[in-house]
């Protein structure tokens, strides 16, 4: 089977987020990027079922030259081959993000897109959505289990008290959630071949219209600079908890 | 609330709660400081600094003894901590070239008194078996190299501390510093965010932030953040049948500037190859800023390609496992400085403000200890001048000249550096008034504390061929023995001896002493009397409280309340340091003149003759006298003058102010026209001019480690008043030395190979069991200097001998590159070996 798993570069989360000064961008000077976790899932995703199943792998992203470097995380990690559809690395719509990848694979022959749930920056949600829309197939979000016999899969997606399953015929759009595998670290040598491999580079065009946002700017979410304070430990703590309930909390 | 106010004062703050200031916390602690403050702007017990990224393993052998001996210290104090691991390490070798560095390497280790020997490629395979034995040529194998835990070994030493002072030491993470006050030059207190805390004792351990704390206070501290790429790969299905963290002995691939480790399941991937990334320390980012930690950001992946080829190359197998990917891939941002030393002591500008910066895993427990020595009884034991922050005073504090030479020597790391090497970049630096002059005449420079001096000129080629004869056994064939050296140096030395030659400028730091207190603050300083007759000349050992040497230097008086005191250039910085540390409250002012006067050394049998045929006073024996200074004028120049002789030859150094240093370059050059005398270079000056006459150089023969009856300088007996080091200077002349420091000539240059080699310097001296001579101080004998010394036909070589060992005509060894030569004692003591009765300076 051919999968295609599709990506975004976006900033690396995990410590407080500096915007440019035009409140536009995320400063990612200290950051450097990667690919959303959600996203690195379905890569991993990607190539185990071309390992369970035969076929080939592709990995798309829609982003300026620098986001080569993401399609290489995914080469390193085994997928076969890695298209850019280059921009010039301004932030492109959901809507028009979709309209781009909807060309670039409709007859491409793909039996499975997999997307990330949502872009760790964006955060949208939609763009898989769309283009199964585009393309007119199925699609299950939010997957965190996929199973594939034949020309049919099983996704399965949890929900408050239980699970959701569903049955889907292939060709198919899955966009999947952190959890449903643990993606792989790539080896040294196929990091090191990753970097030799040759990428395709489209220039999609860009749909533009009614539909879309517009950003107007980014704003940093207030910090919390509270700070945790360990009393003591042990029996020896107990005085510290009573005398802080009394005096700075007062509630006894 | 109460716990997280800070004292209002304490007696030391140290900045900066890594690996370093954990130790000297805790060392203060333990030499007697009650009050001591730890801040950090990181959390604990790693707060984000490179102590909490280093790949943690320690290699202890170094060609330098001062790293040698902190890492021996810092291995015994992280061993009795439970936080050390001894797996060994073993530097291998793809070249044939490498093999020689790693006798080298051997011959290091036993002048050190490290374990370290050879291994054959078997040898290297049977201890390390994951490596590509087609690669490997062989390899040094250092036993007692191990890793540790750097963080852990912090949190024990904070509570050892905090014990030691009853509560004392106050640590205090999450606190930034915001300024470092300053009254009257001298530190008083520290400003954070938590609060202003009052000390006149104020260390800075920030590692690769300590310039910008130093900048608060406004002096620099001489480094920059630069990128050391890291990987770690893992699990490894190999390791898993090893318990603990490591079971082979650490890997240093050198010729391709990378190492490989074992740590758990993983292999870390360290590399020193990829091409010089240097930060500007504002583009750190803050804790909050970074994803690892503000001192781990991401890879540059590009640059680590070559790096990842050639590990893959050395530890196929390993690295090759189908389980294992990389796990953790950073730009490691450690402190680079310009020569790649750490920068310790006190910062001279600013009393009371220290500097503990740009110190490895690997030596920071012993410098912690070391440092803390220094600050509480003004010495260590463990000598650090080659540490010392003041060796870039006044020179080597830019940020253009710390990112060159940070640039040019990143590259060196794991490189074969041959000791006399010379670096490329920022230079001319400091050029004296001779130099266009010295240019001119085709002279090889070489540079000390950024002046330009001639180590030889090429214009005096024509010597060697008129010495033929007696230069026919001191010639070097091999390549590394004669890398950075010229014959044309003997035969320099030579025509010196026999006519006139003209040596300068050497860079010395000068610095006039003034004021009414100077005779008395001047006989503390020095071991030889101050109270001398105005225009005398006194050469002295400068001693710290246990009797060794902080320097040795020549001062003169030049008026009742004014002395001069002249030394050499490399350590122009830490001298001054120590002299304005002492001055105090005494009336007595120091004044640098070390860039606004020059000084040209004539000296040689003419020397009178050429001196005096352009000077306007009496330059004879009975109007000049030998060790004694007057102020002349040469032709046009007004100058200074003291006639001594570092070189054992008639003559003086003459001093004049740089704006007319060329017209004395010139009025001399013309005067000894007739004479044929020679500009000669540093070579002559500073090697075979001065083991002849058996004459010490700081930072060689002479040391903290050593004391002035063991170094034969003794001669100024003990004189009544009290100088720094007096009790243990005069203990020292009462009992017996366990080291005479000697001079020895080599028998034969023959090595296995049939080649005649030629000591550079540093190594083991052997008893004729080949087993390496220890005193009883367990001090190991090595060659403290070596050099050709073409009068009396003898390459020469220094060393501290026992007793046993100390007798003139005495047969012993010296391992030089895998072979051992045999030697004499020519000398015991400071006699020298050519002139002995100095009838040449005093004619």
């Amino acid at each position: 089977m051919n999968v295609l798993a599709c990506i975004k570069r976006v900033p690396e989360t995990g410590s407080k987020i500096v915007l440019t000064e035009d409140n536009q961008r995320i400063d990612a000077g200290n950051l450097g990027f990667t690919m959303s976790p959600h996203e690195e899932c379905a890569i991993e995703e990607a190539v185990g079922l071309v390992e369970d199943h035969g076929g080939s792998s592709t990995v798309l992203t829609l982003g300026p030259e620098e986001a080569t470097e993401q399609l290489r995380t995914g080469l390193a990690m085994g997928i076969d081959e890695g298209v850019l559809l280059e921009t010039d690395g301004s932030e492109w719509s959901p809507r028009e993000t979709a309209s781009a990848i909807a060309d670039a694979v409709d007859g491409e022959g793909f039996d499975l897109l997999i997307f990330g749930n949502e872009s760790s920056d964006m955060a949208n949600y939609q763009v898989g959505v769309r283009v199964a829309r585009t393309l007119d197939r199925p699609c299950v979000a939010g997957v965190k289990s996929l199973e594939i016999d034949g020309d049919r899969a099983t996704a399965k997606r949890e929900v408050p008290g239980g699970e959701e399953v569903y049955e889907l015929d292939l060709p198919a759009v899955i966009t999947v959630k952190e959890g449903i595998n643990e993606p792989r670290y790539a080896s040294m040598r196929a990091k090191m071949q990753a970097r030799r491999q040759e990428v395709e580079t489209v220039e999609p065009e860009r749909a533009g219209g009614a539909g879309s946002f517009e950003k107007i700017e980014l704003e940093a979410p207030e910090e919390d600079d509270s700070v945790a304070e360990i009393l003591g430990e042990g029996p020896e703590a107990a005085d510290a908890v009573v005398e802080m309930l009394r005096e700075d909390v007062e509630v006894l | 609330m109460s716990s997280r106010e800070l004292p209002d004062a304490v007696e030391t703050v140290i900045v900066g709660a890594g690996v370093v200031g954990n130790s000297l916390a805790y060392h203060l602690a333990d030499q007697g400081r009650e009050e001591i403050l730890l801040i950090d702007k990181g959390p604990l017990p790693d707060p984000g600094g490179s102590t909490g990224h280093a790949s943690n393993f320690l290699m202890p052998v170094e060609h330098s003894k001062e790293m040698t001996h902190l890492t021996r210290r810092s291995i015994e104090q992280y061993d009795e901590m439970d936080t050390f691991t001894e797996s060994g390490g073993i530097e291998v070798a793809r070249t044939e070239e490498r093999m020689e560095e790693l006798k080298r390497r051997v011959q290091s280790a036993k002048a050190w008194g490290e374990k370290g020997r050879l291994l054959e490629t078997e040898e290297v395979m049977e201890l390390v078996p994951y490596l590509n034995e087609e690669l490997i040529v062989g390899g040094f194998y250092s036993e007692g190299a191990g890793t540790c835990d750097p963080l852990r070994a912090g949190e024990i030493m904070r509570e050892r501390g905090k014990e030691l002072t009853g509560g004392g030491l106050v640590v205090s993470p999450n606190t930034e510093v915001l300024d470092v006050h300053v009254e009257n030059g001298a530190v008083s207190a520290v400003e954070t965010d938590r609060g202003t805390v009052a000390a006149d004792e104020v260390v800075i351990a920030a590692g690769l932030w300590s310039p910008k704390i130093a900048e608060m206070a406004g002096v620099e501290i001489p480094l920059t953040p630069a990128v050391h790429q890291m990987i770690s790969v893992g699990p490894i299905s190999f390791f898993e049948d090893y318990e603990g963290e490591i079971s082979f002995p650490v890997v240093r691939d050198m010729d391709t500037q990378m190492y490989e480790r074992q740590h758990g399941n993983d292999l870390e991937v360290g590399s020193y190859q990829h091409r010089p990334i240097l930060w500007d320390v504002e583009d750190v980012p803050s804790i909050d800023e970074a994803p690892l930690s503000p001192t781990q950001p991401p890879l540059t992946e590009d640059a680590f390609e070559q790096s990842m080829a050639d590990a893959l190359e050395m530890v196929p197998d390993l690295l090759d496992d189908p389980s294992a990917g990389v796990r953790h891939e950073i730009d490691g941002l450690l402190s680079q400085t310009p020569d790649g030393a750490p920068l310790l002591g006190p910062l001279q500008d600013v009393e009371g403000l220290w500097s503990a910066a740009a110190v490895w895993i690997k030596e920071a427990p012993a410098i912690g200890e070391a440092l803390a020595q220094w600050m509480t009884r003004g010495w260590s034991d463990i000598d650090l001048h080659g540490s010392d922050v003041n060796r870039f005073y006044e020179y080597g504090n830019s940020e253009a000249f710390v990112k060159n030479r940070a640039d040019e020597g990143f590259r060196k790391i794991y490189g074969i550096v041959h000791p006399a090497e010379q670096w490329q970049t920022s230079r001319p630096m400091r050029t004296s008034p001779f130099y266009n002059r010295q240019q001119e005449l085709d002279a090889r420079f070489f540079e000390a504390a950024g002046w330009e001096r001639p180590q030889w000129f090429n214009s005096n080629e024509d010597l060697v061929r008129k010495y033929n004869d007696e230069l026919a056994g001191l010639l070097r064939g091999n390549e590394w023995d004669s890398r950075w050296w010229s014959p044309t140096i003997l035969g320099e030395h030579l025509h010196m001896r026999d006519h006139v030659a003209m040596v300068g400028d050497m860079g010395f730091g000068k610095f006039d002493l003034v004021g009414s207190d100077v005779v008395e603050f001047m006989e503390k300083m020095a071991v030889g009397r101050a109270d001398v007759d105005v225009g005398k000349t006194v050469y002295t050992p400068i001693l710290a409280e246990n009797g060794g040497f902080v320097s040795d230097l020549t001062f003169a008086r030049l008026g009742p309340e004014h002395y001069r005191v002249i030394t050499g250039g490399a350590v122009a910085g830490s001298d001054r340091a120590w002299f304005k540390d002492h001055i105090g409250d005494a009336d007595v002012t120091l004044i640098d003149k070390s860039e606004s006067l020059c000084t040209l050394g004539v000296w040689g049998p003419d020397a009178r003759n050429v001196v005096d045929s352009v000077t306007e006073e009496d330059m004879s024996h009975e109007a000049f006298p030998p060790y004694t200074a007057q102020e002349i004028t040469v032709g046009e120049v007004d100058a200074w003058a003291m006639r001594l002789s570092y070189v054992g030859e008639l003559g003086w150094e003459i001093y004049a102010p740089a704006a007319k240093g060329q017209r004395l370059w010139d009025v001399i050059a013309e005067a000894g026209e007739e004479y044929d005398i020679r500009p000669v270079g540093m070579g002559v000056y500073g090697t075979t001019g001065r083991l002849e006459k058996g004459y010490r150089l700081y930072g060689h023969e002479l040391e903290l480690e050593y004391d002035p009856s063991e170094a034969g300088l003794t001669f100024h007996g003990v004189k009544d008043a009290d100088f720094i080091g007096k009790e243990a200077y005069a203990e020292a002349i009462d009992t017996e030395d366990a080291a005479t420091l000697c001079t020895l000539s080599v028998d034969d240059h023959t090595s296995s190979a049939g080649e005649r080699r030629f000591m550079l310097g540093n190594e083991p001296i052997l008893d004729s069991d080949g087993e390496v001579i220890v005193d009883d101080h367990g001090r190991e004998s090595y060659v403290t200097s070596a050099g050709t010394g073409p009068s009396v036909g003898k390459h020469l070589l220094m060393a501290y001998l026992p007793p046993e060992h100390a007798e003139e005509g005495n047969g012993l060894q010296v391992e030089y590159m895998g072979d051992r030569y045999p030697v004499t004692v020519e000398v015991v003591g400071s006699r020298p070996l050519f002139d002995p009765e100095n009838e040449r300076i005093r004619s």
